[in-house]
């Protein structure tokens, strides 16, 4: 399958923001996870918990509270004090409306969705009446006398609870009044704190009010007389979120230990009707704090500081034991946050709020199989390039020749030319950008860099001409008429004639570059694209898609090659299936067209298209090195999947010449070490 | 209202008592913890809440213990006396006996008294009492006899009276019985002379006594079934004269007089003696408490398995043998009522009423009890005199089993139960099975001709069974030497105790030849000896031990050499096994059987030598095989383990070293196993040595994994 020299490169100084919320909408099973940068993520939970859609964050706009309502419609709210909406087929923000209450801690929508609740900082509740294109305000429950900390509505709608410091209320939604304050106690653990701060709060149909506070206390209160039914004890530090299962059968709490209990409501003895809530399973899968849970029919879920998005299925409501029952932990982002420069060998490394531009190292000697050669150049750090304003890069580019970098955060399109001159640099802002573009969601360069693709959010396609430092505008494709969904992946052929895109579920369009116009659409699949490349000389695109599948479709025959039709027919190795993250790139090698090059988080994988398929009895992967040439060729030609798992977390990788390889890891360990330090725990008497 | 508690065995080991029963039960200075000193060279230290044994200490073989061990409540320290003469003291951490402090006094011993409070006595057998503190200081010393010439010591007693220790001592001589009270505070010895009633010539069996504010109140069992009351004035009028005490009737004909067993005697408390004896000539024997006030028993329990008529009572607890266990009754006197005191009488077994089965069912809820089935039985009835006509019989197979298992032939039981066995996950499965193991063993017992073997093995291989369930079935299958069903329990019962392993072991080990060649016992642990594959694989072997040393270096170079080429010239006489291969597999039961060392060992010293040494022969061979091959294991399904191989010649050696090596024809197998140990240090500290140099490998590996932030490598894909 060949040798390759591969450049690994473990300086890309990435380290994903904290996850603040995260919220379940049950109909359509998707998640919505909110980081303290402000970001929002949906990750739709049917399609092999894909990352599908992504708001870029803002440095003000650090979201404290994230809810679905009225169906399917996002809302977050924050720390500056508004109520955010997402459009989540244009990928922008609808509107944002200021609640005039101060920070917001705390939000709720109503059981029948139609309503919105939030909790403020000057101790005010806020309802918000949902209209079919915006919110308003209806009116303030009564004053509290500190900031409102947690709400929840009780499913009927008639009362919610609301979690301050130190006490609990109940309001009668009618009147907005206040029936019942409910006092935390402070004591913790025989010493009296400061104060008592409630988390969270769940209001249960039958009146129960579930409350978790710093004092690391899961309390049970009776909402009709206000009194304390039960108090569990359960952590030595804060608990710091909860959620209930829509059964009401169960729930789940975070602690700022790391540790996730489960809880459920069991009858007392087997046959009788009375039951009990019943602290029943640990999970120990944070590090850090658990800032928010989220209870799915089938699973527990949960985030916090560590940047882990947690999804535990719970065995008993699993009815398939396959694969899907396994845990899931999702650390990285399911997009691309890496360009490569083949010509120069540069990598252009994206943050939120800079962008680096590295060279990579060169070596003269050669070795085999695992040695490590010696550097005769190291990778040089070539360019810092900070954004303006507080907006987080949303998306960016260098282009194939390293002459061009563009990036566009949510309101600006930038474009920058890079001059080599020696060893010196000089970078210079191309200005006058057209005034329709204004905000991009993929950005790709030709490959002879003579043309630069934009995918803007109101689904518009630009191509533009570069030609020695100028710029000019050649063509929108206009979505099609009736639909704003947004192109998030973009894909060109080598020779530049043909441009691929892809929305979040509209399916792959074609387009012919030279005759501006739409060629064809890939037939519908039932799961989001990950990651697709057009292959040079036969321009067939090569798709990934969420559910591990990968087609190949030839584009100037409009269907889907023989080799496609075989796999499919043949049907993908069941290891291949199983992975649980998305392939995020495809390459091809230039001299050699059978080949594939397709990596995701954990694998890097080629695919020779002219070895026969494995069937699920094959071995699949084998890590050991073979140890006699019989054996190498009886590896070479066994089947068409070569893999390899050595670097990982592999958040990139590429061919930069036919034996050339660039593998972009970032080891787990170096993220854990810029977390902030973790909550001591004593440990068998240390 | 005494009540007597729900009983219990200490632990399902039985101990070595003969037709004489224990030697004694002492306190130990914790409250749950007692000495019990069988009659032979064994003391076990129980704890009774935990029904378990927490120490076994034996003498050396030769040796006998001659008098109970006690506990010195000053120092915690135990005391034993063997052989008469020899005293040894020991605490719980000493293993053995042997190396503990030994004292060998001038006059043999009758007892050792030992009370909390006080330090023990030493009761010499002609009376005399020394302290033990002044006996050990001079062991030596010259002990004066007190009683005359044939007089015997029969029982004996220490107390604390007002701070000061008293002890009296009872002789009997041409029956005459003299008590002697020893005050210590003035070193006062008081003679008294027991003076008979009107029946001179009963035989007192049994004495207990207790202390009132100035007499001790002695209590005598006659053999004539009456307990008398003697009073002993604690301060003597007349110290030199020699006293006569009368004794008056307390109760009549408690026990029967002509008991055929022992009979015992115990103050509870001020108002309650336990008696232990048969009530009636004919009855069982049954421990009986018994209200001195209002002279109305007050609680009974039968103890059908018999006893030694032996009883003793510490803090609330009765001890007695029972069977041959030693069996523990937890006795409670709440304040007595009237109607308490009224009386209870013995109630007797109504042979009508339906016995509830001792297996519980757990798979069934056991609400439905006696009604429901009952109600059952008549709906059955009922039933089946509706459909007379039907030919198959409306009996579900359980039930039909347990009647036929009382009262068919073997074969009709041996169909019955195959039957059953057929249907078999019926919820009851259990319980069934339990109660037909039962029912065959107790007709096993009363009717000695009965064996239905394959029936009980069928019954064993249901994997219900366990030892503690029955475990007659292993005494009658080792009474009956059915080496094939001691197989299957072996395999089979998780439980069974170290003695009955040892005596299944006996049996394998002593049993004929020809008598097994008969037997059918399963061979699959044994692999095929004449399969001869083993040329290559001895060669790969002798390369792997060379591996393991290197002759340069080695000091002992020849003596290497010699161990290198040895086993290769032995196999070839080693090859051969030493026991039949139907021997073998019975062995190679007992080596998978489950076992506590500490209990093993004693029972392990009873085989005969020349038995030891061909199991050693045995086990030597299974070893060398062992290490032909690179696995370092034996062929077959199901072979012993190195470990098991190597545990049990290490066990027999330990408890046989003494007489192995005395034996010419075992010199050779010891030297053998000597080489192997010695070979199997020198490889040992081999393979420390190469995993020092692993060890580093791996760090310089760890190290090279350890790369910085930018590489190039060079990967090739396969």
């Amino acid at each position: 399958m060949g040798e390759f020299k591969v450049h690994r490169v473990r300086f890309f100084n990435y380290v994903p923001s904290a996850i603040r919320c995260v919220a379940y909408n049950n109909q359509s099973n998707r998640l919505a996870v909110s980081r303290t940068d402000g970001t929002v993520e949906i990750y739709n939970l049917s399609a092999n918990y894909f990352q599908e859609k992504f708001f870029p964050g803002h440095e003000s706009r650090a979201t404290e509270a994230l809810c679905w309502a009225e169906g399917q419609r996002l809302f977050s709210a924050g720390l500056n004090g508004e109520i955010i909406e997402y459009d989540l087929q244009a990928l922008n923000i609808k509107y944002a409306m200021d609640a005039f209450g101060g920070p917001i801690w705390s939000m709720a929508a109503s059981p029948s969705g139609s309503q919105l609740l939030v909790g403020c900082e000057d101790g005010s509740v806020k309802l918000f009446q949902i209209t079919p294109d915006k919110i308003q305000f209806e009116r303030n429950f009564d004053r509290q006398k500190s900031r409102i900390l947690s709400l929840s509505w009780r499913p009927s709608g008639t009362h919610i609870a609301a979690g301050s410091i130190d006490y609990i209320s109940v309001f009668d939604v009618k009147s907005g009044s206040t029936v019942h304050k409910m006092i935390v106690d402070r004591q913790y653990m025989g010493v009296s704190k400061r104060k008592c701060i409630v988390w969270g709060v769940a209001f249960l149909s039958d009146g129960t009010v579930i409350s978790v506070d710093s004092a690391g206390k899961v309390q049970f209160w009776d909402s009709a007389t206000g009194t304390l039914v039960k108090s569990h004890l359960i952590a030595n530090a804060d608990v710091q979120s909860i959620a209930v299962a829509n059964q009401e059968d169960s729930f789940v709490v975070g602690t700022a230990e790391g540790t996730v209990f489960h809880f459920q409501l069991v009858p007392v003895t087997s046959n009788s009707g009375e039951k009990q809530w019943v602290r029943t399973k640990p999970f120990q899968h944070h590090t850090h704090d658990v800032r928010t849970v989220a209870h799915s029919p089938t699973s527990l879920i949960s985030g916090g500081t560590d940047t882990h998005l947690v999804i535990r299925p719970l065995m008993e409501k699993v009815e398939v034991k396959n694969y899907d029952a396994a845990l899931r932990k999702i650390t990285f982002p399911h997009r691309r946050l890496i360009s490569c420069s083949r010509k120069r060998q540069l990598l252009l490394f994206q943050f939120a709020h800079h962008l680096e531009l590295w060279r990579l190292g060169s070596t003269v000697a050669t070795g085999k199989n695992g040695d490590t050669l010696p550097l005769s150049k190291n990778a040089d750090h070539l360019l810092y390039l900070k954004t303006k304003g507080p907006e987080n890069i949303i998306c960016s580019c260098i282009s194939p020749c390293g002459s061009w970098i563009a990036y566009s955060t949510a309101s600006r399109f930038f474009l920058y030319r890079l001059n080599y001159e020696h060893d010196n640099l000089s970078l210079k802002r191309v200005s006058k950008m057209p005034a329709f573009l204004r905000s991009a969601l993929q950005i790709l360069f030709s490959e002879d860099s003579t043309k630069l693709f934009v995918a803007s959010n109101q689904g518009a396609l630009h191509i533009f001409q570069l030609s020695g430092g100028s710029f000019k505008h050649l063509h929108a494709f206009q979505p099609q008429s009736g639909t704003v969904e947004a192109m998030c992946l973009l894909a060109v052929s080598a020779d530049g004639n043909w441009l691929a895109a892809s929305g979040t579920s509209a399916g792959v369009h074609v387009y012919n570059v030279k005759q501006l116009k739409l060629h064809c659409t890939v037939p519908a699949y039932n799961f989001p694209v990950t990651a697709m490349a057009v292959a040079p000389n036969t321009n067939n695109l090569v798709i990934a898609y969420s559910d591990q599948q990968v087609f190949e479709y030839s584009i100037p025959d409009k269907h889907y090659t023989d080799w496609s039709r075989t796999v499919q027919k043949h049907g993908f190795h069941h290891l291949w299936l199983q992975r649980d993250t998305p392939i995020t790139h495809i390459s091809f090698h230039p001299k050699r067209p059978m080949h594939i090059l397709l990596h995701d988080a954990y694998m890097f994988c080629i695919i020779d298209k002219s070895l026969p398929l494995p069937n699920d009895k094959t071995l699949f992967y084998n890590p050991f090195p073979p140890t006699n040439e019989s054996d190498v060729v009886q590896r070479r030609t066994a089947h068409a999947f070569k893999i390899s798992k050595i670097y990982k977390p592999l958040l990139f990788m590429d061919l930069l010449d036919e034996r050339t390889l660039v593998a972009v890891e970032r080891p787990l360990d170096d993220i854990i070490a810029q977390l902030p330090p973790p909550i001591k725990k004593k440990k068998f008497g240390t | 209202m005494a009540s007597l508690e729900e009983e219990f065995t200490l632990s399902s080991v039985v101990l070595n008592a003969g037709s004489e029963g224990l030697l004694g039960v002492e306190q130990t200075s914790k409250t749950d913890q007692f000495l019990v000193t069988d009659n032979g060279r064994t003391v076990i230290l129980y704890k009774v809440s935990d029904q378990k044994p927490l120490g076994s200490w034996s003498v050396k073989q030769g040796q006998i213990i001659t008098c109970p061990a006690v506990c010195n409540f000053q120092t915690g320290e135990y005391i034993v006396v063997h052989d008469n003469k020899v005293l040894r003291i020991w605490n719980n951490e000493d293993v053995n006996l042997d190396k503990v402090f030994k004292a060998t006094l001038s006059a043999e011993v009758c007892r050792i008294l030992s009370v909390q409070g006080t330090e023990p006595l030493v009761l010499f057998k002609e009376g005399a009492v020394r302290g033990l503190e002044a006996l050990l200081a001079e062991p030596q010393q010259k002990i004066e006899t007190v009683i005359s010439d044939e007089e015997v010591i029969k029982w004996t007693k220490f107390f604390i009276v007002f701070r000061h220790p008293v002890l009296i001592f009872i002789t009997e001589k041409h029956g005459n019985y003299f008590a002697y009270v020893q005050m210590f505070n003035s070193r006062v010895l008081s003679k008294y002379t027991f003076l008979f009633g009107q029946d001179e010539n009963s035989i007192i069996e049994s004495f207990t006594a207790s202390v009132d504010r100035k007499f001790i109140s002695l209590m005598s069992l006659s053999s004539d079934g009456c307990i008398y009351e003697t009073l002993i004035p604690i301060r003597p009028t007349d110290p030199e004269k020699n006293q006569s005490l009368v004794r008056s009737l307390l109760f009549k004909a408690v026990v029967s007089g002509d008991a055929r067993h022992g009979v015992a005697l115990t103050v509870l408390d001020q108002d309650h003696v336990a008696v232990l004896g048969s009530p009636l000539a004919a009855s069982k024997e049954c421990l009986s408490v018994w209200n001195i006030k209002f002279q109305t028993l007050q609680n009974s329990k039968e103890l059908p398995q018999g006893t030694s008529g032996q009883l003793w009572y510490y803090g609330e607890n009765l001890f007695m043998l029972h069977g041959r266990s030693l069996t523990v009754i937890p006795y409670k006197c709440e304040v007595s009522s009237l109607a308490g005191a009224l009386g209870k009488l013995k109630h007797s077994q109504d042979p009508g009423t339906h016995v509830v089965p001792h297996f519980v069912n757990w798979e069934t809820p056991q609400e439905c009890g006696l009604g429901a089935q009952n109600s059952e039985q008549s709906r059955r009835i009922l039933r089946r005199r509706k459909i007379e006509v039907s030919l198959q019989p409306e009996v579900p197979p359980s039930k039909q089993l347990l009647s036929t298992v009382m009262k068919d032939s073997e074969k009709h039981i041996e169909v019955e139960l195959r039957k059953f066995l057929a249907i078999k996950q019926t919820p009851d499965f259990h319980t069934v099975i339990g109660d037909t193991v039962t029912g065959l063993l107790e007709r096993c017992k009363a009717e000695p001709s009965f064996y239905p073997q394959n029936c009980l093995m069928q019954l064993t291989q249901t994997h219900v069974l366990s030892y503690s369930l029955c475990p007659d079935l292993m005494e009658i299958a080792l009474q009956k030497k059915d080496v094939q069903l001691l197989q299957l329990c072996l395999q089979h019962f998780p439980d069974i105790p170290e003695l009955v392993t040892c005596a299944c072991l006996k049996v394998f080990l002593s049993i004929a030849d020809d008598s097994l060649q008969e037997t059918d016992v399963n061979m699959e642990s044994v692999f095929d000896c004449s399969n001869s594959v083993r040329d290559e694989k001895m060669e790969e072997q002798t390369e792997i031990l060379q591996n393991g040393f290197n002759p340069e270096e080695d000091k002992c170079n020849k003596c290497d050499q010699e161990l290198n080429e040895k086993p290769q010239a032995k196999t070839k006489e080693t090859t051969l096994c030493p026991v039949i291969a139907k021997r073998a597999a019975l062995l190679n039961a007992i080596l998978h059987s489950a076992y506590s060392e500490t209990f093993l060992l004693p029972h392990l010293k009873d085989i005969p030598a020349q038995h030891i040494t061909l199991f050693l022969k045995y086990l030597y061979f299974l070893y060398l095989k062992c290490s032909e091959n690179a696995t370092l294991t034996l062929p077959g399904i199901h072979p012993p383990t190195l470990n098991q191989i190597m545990d049990w010649i290490c066990l027999l050696l330990d408890a046989n070293f003494t007489v192995v090596v005395m034996m010419p024809e075992a010199k050779r197998l010891l030297i053998n196993l000597y080489k192997l140990v010695k070979s199997q240090i020198s490889v040992y500290s081999e393979l420390n040595k190469i995993e020092v140099s692993f060890r580093e490998l791996q760090k310089l590996n760890q190290e090279k994994n350890n790369r910085g932030l930018y590489s190039i490598e060079v990967l090739e894909l396969f």
